[in-house]
């Protein structure tokens, strides 16, 4: 019997993500995939797999796991609370979970959408060539208690486990844009007005895509209606009233609201990730800088690997396991401050 | 073709292809803002040559009403040289008598026009001057073409109906237009591939799935195809939709090349 990943709870948006279904824009299907796509490469480094296997991603809220063989999992993306057996386990690390541990993926503590990846993948059968689940589309569904995966052989469970500095990316900050097709439909004034401007992400958002706010005018263009036409994931687009979303990974094909430019692929990690609240910026940078910018995913996930080391958590090689955990995010910090009577 | 080789008596209405970026690894080949009829016969003809083309580096064309999306690999080519070869194709493509190019398929999808299963029928056909019989005899004889397949998976837009039936979106949002409605606004017509709230006019409903992940292919249409409505009862539809087998809602489809 081939090993199954059991789900003994899982939160509102708990889903199998892969690298989703690229080349079927023609047919009006997104390519999809995880919103994060970073992280699956991450998890792909610290797993030494050659290419990103189908993982769980977690939004907001994680899952309880178990596995019926030995198994590798990486744990990547969003920080979340995690345990094994009711011991915090550290993020942007693997862990070995064998037949009878619970491994249990609490709330969010930074980010939005972390990953579960186990080593041998998930192994559902692929729909259309991919096992990501498309909500949009309508292709899979979110995952529930009591759900039983299928999952492809850990090559090598006897791998020690391994930790990776995870590229930051889940406090917002700058997002750089690049022009597109449509950037010439906004004047100069309201492009620099766009670029000038602090943005929060809206409370409004999900896999395909974020609002932001900002408390100035809207954002208009001096044209009248537009047809629909392409877009993809990274452009921002302006709604009938002038407000911007990024488009994400489960965007429509086409769409008929005009787009300013769009953030390039390295940033848009940062804003599938951004909590609502998260400050973001823009910097405009122009087509050549956007495309010396570029690097393949094969190129991540080589890079990545090189930056994979063995994790010391053997609590004799760690002198203090409190700051140890400090520094994983395990805890906020400040609770002794508010337990302490003292103060 | 130099600028000095274009004929004089080019119309001013000759599409003209702006080629501009989108994303690090894609360019729009952009022939208007609005789907007009030479504007949608352009994009035709341009997005044919580009596809019957081997471009270097390129891993995916799709196309909207009014432009050609060029997805490429800028580890096998780059924009500047992909630029470069797609005005080529575009100044040897002639586009100012652009034709759609001929379909290589046809489908007959059975529709029960009006009543029940098309509300907003008599609606269409007040706006577009017509009396019912004549609105329902324009939609059955028009033939339509796939002009893009998009927004959702395997949404066509087809058209374009005759200019009377430029008839603007409702202002007022139907909430629920169910699965295989067809819709009409802007001389365009759609069915839908699910429930979906819309300012479109329902006139008709087909049995028509244009897209089911479990089925192979999950998108039968493609664009350019050509589209013929048959008339059937609503009983048809009807027993058509309680037993639907692959979904296709007794549409046929013939191979014409």
């Amino acid at each position: 019997m081939s090993a199954r990943l059991t789900l003994h709870s899982a939160g509102a948006g708990v889903t199998v993500q892969d690298m989703g279904r690229p080349g079927a824009l023609a047919q009006g299907l997104s390519r999809g995939g995880a919103a994060d796509r970073l992280a699956l490469i991450e998890a792909a480094a610290l797993l030494t797999q050659p290419a990103p296997v189908a993982g769980v991603e977690m939004a907001l809220m994680g899952a309880e796991v178990s596995v019926t063989a030995p198994m590798r999992i990486a744990l990547t993306g969003a920080l979340m609370q995690a345990s094994l057996n009711g011991t915090p386990v550290p993020w942007n690390t693997t862990l070995l979970l064998t037949p009878g541990d619970r491994l249990r993926i609490g709330a969010v503590k930074a980010g939005v959408y972390g990953y579960l990846t186990p080593a041998g993948g998930i192994a559902t059968p692929p729909v259309m060539g991919a096992r990501a689940t498309h909500l949009t589309a309508g292709i899979g569904r979110p995952l529930a208690a009591g759900d039983s995966l299928p999952l492809g052989e850990d090559p090598a469970p006897d791998t020690p486990p391994m930790a990776l500095n995870p590229t930051d990316r889940l406090t917002g900050g700058t997002l750089r844009i690049m022009p597109g097709p449509q950037t010439g439909l906004f004047d100069a004034t309201t492009r620099d007005r766009f670029h000038a401007t602090a943005f929060t992400r809206a409370p409004t958002g999900n896999r395909q895509g974020v609002r932001l706010d900002q408390p100035g005018a809207a954002f208009g263009t001096t044209g009248g209606s537009l047809a629909s036409d392409i877009i993809q994931p990274g452009d921002v687009q302006m709604t009938g009233d002038g407000v911007p979303y990024v488009l994400l990974s489960e965007c429509q094909t086409m769409g008929g609201y005009p787009r300013i430019g769009t953030v390039i692929p390295a940033d848009l990690p940062r804003v599938a990730q951004a909590a609502p609240g998260t400050d973001l910026r823009f910097i405009p940078v122009t087509v050549d800088e956007a495309d010396a910018l570029w690097t393949n995913e094969a190129a991540q996930l080589k890079a990545l690997r090189k930056a994979v080391t063995p994790l010391r958590r053997d609590p004799h090689d760690i002198p203090d396991l409190l700051s140890y955990q400090l520094i994983s995010g395990m805890i906020r910090g400040d609770e002794h401050d508010e337990k302490d009577p003292c103060r | 073709m130099t600028p000095t080789q274009t004929p004089p008596d080019t119309p001013e209405t000759t599409p003209q292809v702006e080629i501009l970026p989108h994303g690090p690894d894609g360019i729009v080949l952009r022939l208007g803002l609005t789907p007009d009829a030479a504007t949608l016969a352009a994009v035709g003809v341009l997005r044919q040559a580009l596809e019957t083309k081997a471009l270097q580096g390129v891993t995916e064309i799709a196309g909207s009403l009014t432009s050609v999306f060029l997805r490429f690999d800028p580890g096998r080519t780059t924009r500047a040289a992909l630029v470069d070869l797609a005005r080529q194709i575009a100044d040897q493509t002639d586009l100012a008598r652009a034709t759609l190019p001929a379909p290589a398929r046809r489908w007959t999808i059975p529709v029960s026009l009006g009543g029940d299963h098309g509300p907003q029928f008599t609606d269409a056909a007040r706006a577009a001057g017509l009396t019912e019989s004549a609105a329902r005899d324009v939609i059955l004889s028009t033939p339509l073409r796939v002009l893009t397949i998009g927004f959702a998976p395997g949404l066509p837009y087809m058209g374009l109906l005759p200019p009377d039936w430029d008839i603007p979106r409702l202002s007022q949002i139907t909430p629920n237009v169910p699965r295989g409605a067809l819709v009409t606004a802007v001389r365009q017509l759609i069915v839908f591939t699910n429930p979906t709230p819309t300012g479109w006019l329902q006139i008709g409903q087909t049995a028509f799935l244009g897209f089911d992940p479990d089925r192979s292919p999950a998108m039968p249409l493609r664009a350019g195809d050509e589209i013929r409505f048959a008339p059937a009862f609503p009983s048809e539809i009807e027993a058509l939709l309680a037993d639907n087998p692959g979904g296709l809602g007794g549409a046929r489809q013939e191979d014409l090349a």
